[in-house]
C-alpha cells in the first residue's frame, strides 16, 4: 500500500496497484463531530475527481464526501454504514469509505502529502 | 446589529465551547465532549445550559393586567396560582403562534420566558394590550441557567435548600449568596430539572459549584437533540406565525375555560378548528433505517403523494435512531402510518410515531 495522500476537501487516498482506498481525515471528523449516518456508493458506480461519492452526517449537519480521484467504485464500506460512530474512532484506518479502480495515477500524485495537508489545515482553520 | 454575548461568554470559552451565532447571540453549540456525550450525560447524570439569551420579561399590575394578557395568551391566567407556570403562546389575529413561552404568576404579576429570536417583537405585541399603569421590564441583568438531568435535584438541593420541594411547573424565590433568585422546576429536555434566574454578577459562582459537582456544560446542539427526543417544539422550525395551536398538536396548552369562552386573538378560527379538526397536523416521525430526515424533507404517502414536510430532524442519541417531527395531512397522522421521506432525491420508508420519542416522568 502506498503512502496516504490528502485532498483540500479533507479526504485521504491510499493506492494498492490501481485500486485506491478513500476515507475522510481525522481533522474532518473533528470538524464534523459525532457521525450518525453514512451512505457509501455501490460497486460499479463511476465517479469523477471532486465529484460527490458518499454522504456523512453528524448530529449537526449532512456533508457530501467527494472522491479526490476518478474511477469506478469496486466496494463501499458497509461496516461504517452499519456503525457510523466508527468513523470517529478510526477514520484513517478501518473506517474507510470506498475503494475504486482508478484511471489516472497522475490524479493521485497531484494530491497533498501528509505534511502539506497538515500545513493546509493550519492555514485554513474552519 | 452587534452580536450579543451572555455574561458567561468567557466562561464558555474557557470550557472549550465552539460558538455559533444564534438569535443575535454568540452561543455555545457544543463543548469538548461533543453533542452525543453531552446529550447522554444530561440523561444519565446532569448538565447545565446557559439560556440567558432568552427573554425574562416581568410584568406588574392589578387585575386589569390579567385581562390584557389574556387577549394574546390563551392560558387561564386568572386562575393561575402564584409561583405556578404554564406553557402557552402569543397568538396573532389568525390564531398563528407569534411565540411559545412559559408564563409564571409572581406576587406582583407575571414573568414570561420568551424565545431569544422573538423577544423584541413579542414585547411589541404584548405592549399593544397593556394599560399605561402596567409596568414591564425585559431584565437583561439576569442570567438564566437550566440544570437538567436525574441528579439535578440532589445537586441543587445541597446548594439551595428547599428546591427539592418544588413540583414540576412551579417555582419560588430562594436565597443564594445574599440575594434572591428565582428557581422553577421545568426545562426543555424531557428530564427532571430546574431553571434558575440569577443575577449576571453571581452566575459564575453558581456554575463553579455545578462544575465542582461534575455537572457538564451542554451546548445548543445537545439541547436540540434532547428536546426533539422529548417531542418539544422549537420556535421558528416546528412553530411559526402561520401555524396555530391546533395544527401544532398543542391544543392541550389552551386552557379549557378559554377554549369555551374565548376572548383571545384568533379564537374564532381556533374554535372552528377545535370542532372540525385541521387540514394538517404536527406528528412524530421515525425513519425506518438510519437515514436522517432533516428540516424541509418532503413527506410522501406510501402511494407517492406528497403529504407534508419535516420541521425538525436529527439523530436521537438516547433512542439510538433518527427522529423527526413534521406536518402531514391529518388523514395520514395516525401512529403507525407508513410514509416515505425524500432525502437527497431518494425515498426512504418511515412511520408516524408517538411523541415523545423518549419518556421520563416528571416530579409531580
Amino acid at each position: 500500500m502506498s503512502e496516504k495522500k490528502f485532498s483540500k476537501k479533507h479526504e485521504w487516498v491510499s493506492l494498492d496497484g490501481d485500486v485506491a482506498t478513500v476515507g475522510i481525515t481525522k481533522h474532518a471528523t473533528e470538524m464534523l463531530g459525532d457521525v450518525v449516518f453514512v451512505e457509501v456508493p455501490d460497486a460499479g458506480k463511476a465517479v469523477e475527481k471532486e465529484g460527490q461519492a458518499a454522504v456523512v452526517e453528524s448530529t449537526k449537519a449532512a456533508s457530501d464526501v467527494y472522491s479526490p480521484i476518478s474511477g469506478k467504485i469496486t466496494e463501499g464500506n458497509k461496516a461504517i454504514a452499519d456503525d457510523p460512530g466508527s468513523v470517529n474512532t478510526d477514520p484513517e484506518g478501518a473506517s474507510w469509505f470506498f475503494k475504486l479502480k482508478i484511471k489516472d495515477k497522475g490524479e493521485y500524485d497531484s494530491l497533498m502529502s501528509k505534511d502539506e495537508y497538515d500545513k493546509f489545515c493550519k492555514e485554513n482553520p474552519s | 446589529m452587534e452580536v450579543q454575548k451572555t455574561a458567561l461568554y468567557n466562561y464558555h470559552k474557557d470550557l472549550g465551547a465552539k460558538f455559533v451565532p444564534f438569535a443575535g447571540y454568540e452561543m455555545p453549540i457544543q463543548y469538548k465532549d461533543g453533542i452525543v456525550k453531552e446529550h447522554i450525560s444530561t440523561r444519565t447524570y446532569a448538565g447545565f445550559f446557559d439560556v440567558s439569551h432568552m427573554g425574562q420579561f416581568f410584568l406588574e399590575g392589578d387585575e386589569t393586567l390579567i385581562q390584557s394578557l389574556e387577549k394574546i395568551i390563551p392560558a387561564d391566567l386568572k386562575n393561575l396560582k402564584i409561583n405556578h407556570s404554564k406553557y402557552s403562546f402569543l397568538l396573532n389575529n389568525e390564531g398563528g403562534i407569534i411565540d411559545d413561552l412559559i408564563i409564571t404568576r409572581t406576587k406582583k404579576g407575571f414573568c414570561i420566558i420568551l424565545n431569544a429570536a422573538c423577544k423584541e417583537n413579542d414585547i411589541k405585541q404584548i405592549s399593544q394590550f397593556l394599560k399605561k399603569h402596567h409596568k414591564h421590564l425585559l431584565n437583561n441583568d439576569l442570567s438564566l441557567i437550566a440544570l437538567q438531568g436525574p441528579k439535578s435535584v440532589e445537586i441543587l438541593e445541597k446548594l439551595i435548600p428547599g428546591v427539592a420541594n418544588l413540583k414540576f411547573m412551579t417555582g419560588n424565590i430562594f436565597k443564594y449568596e445574599g440575594e434572591n433568585l428565582y428557581v422553577t422546576r421545568s426545562g426543555y429536555t424531557g428530564e427532571d430539572g430546574f431553571e434558575i434566574s440569577i443575577s449576571n454578577t453571581k452566575v459564575e459562582k453558581l456554575i463553579d459549584y455545578l462544575i465542582s459537582n461534575e455537572v457538564k456544560p451542554i451546548g445548543l446542539g445537545a439541547r436540540d437533540t434532547l428536546r426533539l427526543e422529548a417531542g418539544l417544539c422549537l420556535y421558528g422550525h416546528d412553530l411559526n406565525e402561520k401555524i396555530n395551536p391546533v395544527e401544532a398538536n398543542l391544543k392541550w396548552a389552551i386552557a379549557k375555560k378559554r377554549k369555551e369562552v374565548g376572548g383571545f386573538n384568533g379564537w374564532e378560527k381556533i374554535k372552528n378548528l377545535l370542532a372540525n379538526g385541521s387540514e394538517k397536523i404536527r406528528v412524530g416521525i421515525k425513519p425506518d433505517g438510519k437515514v436522517i430526515a432533516r428540516e424541509n424533507t418532503k413527506i410522501f404517502s406510501s402511494d407517492n403523494n406528497e403529504i407534508g414536510f419535516v420541521t425538525s430532524g436529527t439523530f436521537g442519541p438516547s433512542v439510538n435512531a433518527p427522529v423527526a417531527m413534521g406536518y402531514v395531512k391529518s388523514e395520514f397522522s395516525e401512529v403507525g402510518t407508513s410514509i416515505q421521506l425524500e432525502v437527497r432525491g431518494k425515498k426512504y420508508g418511515g412511520k408516524i410515531s408517538e411523541l415523545p420519542f423518549y419518556k421520563k416522568s416528571y416530579v409531580k
